[in-house]
């Protein structure tokens, strides 16, 4: 068979599409777990946290989180009568080995648990160069470990201090919100652990799911709601000094 | 058709044209992942990575599938909402193999003070012990047992 230019030139796209089509192959198998059932988020209850540890350990040990990084922490405020402020905030090792007793002085304590907040406008995937964090269709802000660079935009970019520069991968790291435990009907590592509720994987989009009932009546603050993030960490009971 | 007769380099042109374009198809497929745009804009089989992590936490199902008994009797006590791993660890472990993964039972030392010491910034009807004049010599399971400890909460400090 002899071909000429024109017929050469109409082959080759064609032949272009057929490739395309060839490399898609079949669609991978999806997850048993329907995304768009599902709109995560999560409450915290400041009256409840205890300053234990057990959500810093549990998410170390679900997560394989480096020694010295923390996918979530726990911080202590001492919020001064007369200078409400400037709270006093410590969290030694991330509150993974609890904290010392404290001193006894005016004022108030008490403890805020911190993790990564499922922004659903979230600094962190608009600042990303390549498109490695992404939103998931029910409401998670992941990490592409493949496609992240690791130039740290992201990290200086959230306004929680949520992410690190993970020493191992060398790329940026984060709360996933145990999307391997939350796909397969499981709470997150940090929920499981915590011995006293005060933190609550919550699917708004479940109308049976409790979080329902309870944003009905309490009232709930998210962190930095100025900076419009679109936070679905919901703190029940957060002093207005907690940054 | 006049206007039309001297299109030659016109038609060289749109050739060239063409092979850029295939040339950017042509790579286009080959660089972008297959599972690109499956669930929306970025790598699908990412997701797919990112669930298939391997446990480490059971989840409090699991254990009271196999211990009703103990499941049970914590049930009643006033620690009934604090979860099995809470506690005993991770046990995924344990939990795929009863038979040869054995958990090791918690240092009780260490187990209670973590929650039960005093600390200024626990809320205050939280029980909470000053370990050093509470802590008579003996390990805290002497007296309170971890499953059922039997106090009210809130009733002491």
């Amino acid at each position: 068979m002899k071909l000429n230019r024109r017929q050469i030139l109409l082959l080759l796209p064609a032949a272009a599409v057929a490739w395309d089509f060839v490399l898609a192959g079949n669609p991978e198998s999806s997850p048993n777990y329907k995304m768009s059932d599902h709109w995560w988020g999560m409450l915290i209850d400041i009256a409840k946290c205890i300053g234990c540890g057990s959500c810093v350990r549990a998410c170390a040990m679900e997560n394989d989180v480096p020694e010295g990084y923390f996918r979530t922490w726990i911080e202590r405020y001492h919020v001064a009568d007369w200078h409400i402020e400037n709270p006093q905030v410590d969290s030694p090792h991330g509150g993974m080995d609890g904290f010392p007793p404290g001193k006894t002085e005016d004022g108030k304590n008490f403890f805020v648990p911190k993790m990564c907040n499922q922004c659903v406008d979230s600094p962190c995937s608009q600042v990303c160069p390549v498109g490695a964090t992404f939103h998931t269709p029910d409401g998670v802000v992941l990490v592409d470990y493949d496609y992240c660079l690791g130039c740290r935009y992201c990290i200086q970019a959230c306004p929680y201090g949520c992410r690190f520069f993970h020493p191992k991968k060398h790329t940026a790291d984060k709360c996933t919100l145990c999307y391997h435990r939350i796909t397969k009907g499981l709470t997150t590592a940090c929920c499981e652990a915590c011995p006293t509720g005060a933190r609550q994987l919550a699917d708004l989009k479940n109308p049976n799911d409790p979080i329902h009932a309870f944003l009905k009546t309490h009232s709930v603050q998210v962190l930095k709601p100025h900076l419009a993030t679109g936070s679905k960490l919901f703190y029940n009971g957060l002093d207005g000094s907690v940054r | 058709m006049g206007e039309f007769k001297d299109i030659a380099h016109l038609i060289r042109l749109a050739g060239v044209f063409l092979f850029g374009l295939i040339l950017f198809l042509v790579f286009r497929a080959v660089t972008i992942p297959k599972s690109f745009g499956q669930y929306g804009p970025f790598r699908g089989a990412a997701l797919v990575e990112l669930s298939s992590r391997p446990l480490a936490f059971a989840g409090h199902e699991a254990c009271e599938n196999c211990h009703p008994d103990v499941a049970e009797l914590k049930a009643k006590g006033v620690h009934k909402s604090i979860n099995c791993e809470s506690c005993h660890g991770p046990l995924a472990k344990h939990a795929d193999d009863p038979g040869n993964v054995k958990p090791v039972l918690p240092d009780v030392a260490q187990l209670c003070i973590r929650c039960h010491s005093e600390n200024i910034a626990k809320p205050a009807g939280f029980p909470q012990v000053n370990v050093k004049e509470h802590f008579a010599g003996q390990a805290c399971n002497t007296c309170h047992k971890p499953h059922s400890p039997g106090f009210d909460v809130g009733a002491k400090k």
